[in-house]
């Protein structure tokens, strides 16, 4: 099928089958899926600029589906994910102007793929460590259902809502009486830094923050992230567009799958405890890390 | 299997055969008819097509969630 917005020739079913994957991942844990959509849309032939443009623009439609289902089971926040779309765009444009630095200073290639390579890791690491933690102990998965969590890390995560910095807000879809402004913020512009640095939704650092330092329960966690993508995504979709990098026929034609994937991904957390979500994650930021390390190895761009 | 289980399975089957004809159809008479036009806006009016891709979006991710849904309905109905 020829694309004449981004000149390309793509099949179609790679399209679709590439966004029912990409579509399933984000329905279940709560992510944009960049760091595999963004290859699989190069390894189609299509321009750098354009696959990033292109999947963000993708990633807004399967999140408003993957939204509706989640919200449907009570996983949205809605006051939560607009005050962190506002800390979000923020963070992005900080960490886009990041980039601009280090291309005049010539070394963005290096410096990004160093920051990815240990912020992937790290939170792999941390989440199997949580994860793993968690299970082991007694009744940690007893709030399957009734949506209420458990983490190893939850006295921390109590040391910082006890942070009494004005003005305090309560938050009583997630079940939190009273948290600072200012954590909700600064979760929100971290996980934008990451992604105006590294590209993509940055899902893989604002689902966690989310669960481990505001202690939004992980199913609240999946679904608010994925409203708040909403919000950030369609930004970034509209200023690529104005830059001439999304081809919105591509787009279009991978969410008809990613629209299928994110319902099976949203429906399938109900089956799923909080920590069991959260061990499943460990592997993503490791598929984001080794796409990185063979970039650097092989010289090649995926 | 468990009665139920096999009984959603099937559900979804059946919607993923709907659905796949329904997505066919669509990329033939939509996507075709529209492809052109958004190349030329594409080129000529970088603004208004930015805010049509977002529209475009997020109306295909409702339409289609409505028709998955209702699609999961009717068969869960009929087979019931």
């Amino acid at each position: 099928m020829f694309f004449p917005i981004s000149g390309a020739h793509i099949s179609p079913i790679y399209l679709v089958t590439v966004g029912f994957l990409i579509g399933i991942l984000g329905g279940f844990f709560g992510v944009g899926g960049s760091f595999i959509a963004g290859p699989a849309l190069r390894l189609a032939g299509l321009d750098w600029n354009f696959a990033v443009g292109t999947d963000l623009a993708h990633i807004v439609g399967k999140s408003v589906v993957a939204v509706r289902r989640h919200r449907a089971m009570g996983n949205v926040d809605l006051r939560l994910g607009l005050i962190m779309a506002m800390g979000t765009i923020a963070g992005a444009e900080v960490g886009a102007q990041a980039i601009q630095m280090l291309k005049r200073a010539g070394n963005v290639n290096l410096v990004v793929s160093i920051v990815s390579i240990v912020v992937y890791i790290s939170i792999s690491s941390f989440m199997m460590w949580e994860s793993r933690k968690t299970l082991s102990q007694r009744g940690a998965i007893k709030g399957a259902k009734s949506k209420k969590d458990h983490s190893a890390f939850g006295p921390v995560t109590r040391a910082i809502q006890r942070l009494k910095i004005w003005p305090m807000i309560s938050l009583p879809a997630s079940g939190i009486r009273a948290i600072s402004l200012w954590t909700i913020l600064l979760v929100a512009f971290v996980g934008g830094l990451f992604s105006g640095f590294l590209g993509g939704g940055a899902g893989y650092i604002r689902m966690p923050s989310m669960v481990y330092v505001l202690g939004i329960p992980t199913h609240l966690a999946v679904g608010t992230d994925l409203f708040e993508i909403i919000i950030s995504a369609s930004y970034g979709t509209f200023s690529h567009a104005v830059k001439g990098n999304v081809d919105i026929l591509i787009a279009l034609v991978m969410h008809t799958g990613a629209a299928i994937g994110a319902q099976i991904g949203a429906i399938s957390t109900q089956y799923f405890a909080g920590p069991k979500i959260r061990l499943a994650f460990v592997p993503l930021p490791l598929i984001g890390a080794v796409i990185v390390i063979y970039t650097m190895i092989s010289g090649h761009k995926l | 299997m468990k009665k139920g289980t096999a009984r959603t399975l099937r559900a979804f089957v059946i919607e993923l055969a709907i659905y796949a004809v329904l997505v066919t159809t669509y990329f033939f008479l939509v996507l075709n008819l529209l492809g052109q036009w958004l190349y030329e806006l594409e080129i000529h009016r970088r603004y208004t097509y930015a805010a049509l891709a977002i529209v475009l979006i997020i109306g295909q991710a409702v339409l289609l969630e409505s028709l998955t849904t209702f699609l999961i309905r009717l068969i869960r109905g009929r087979s019931e």
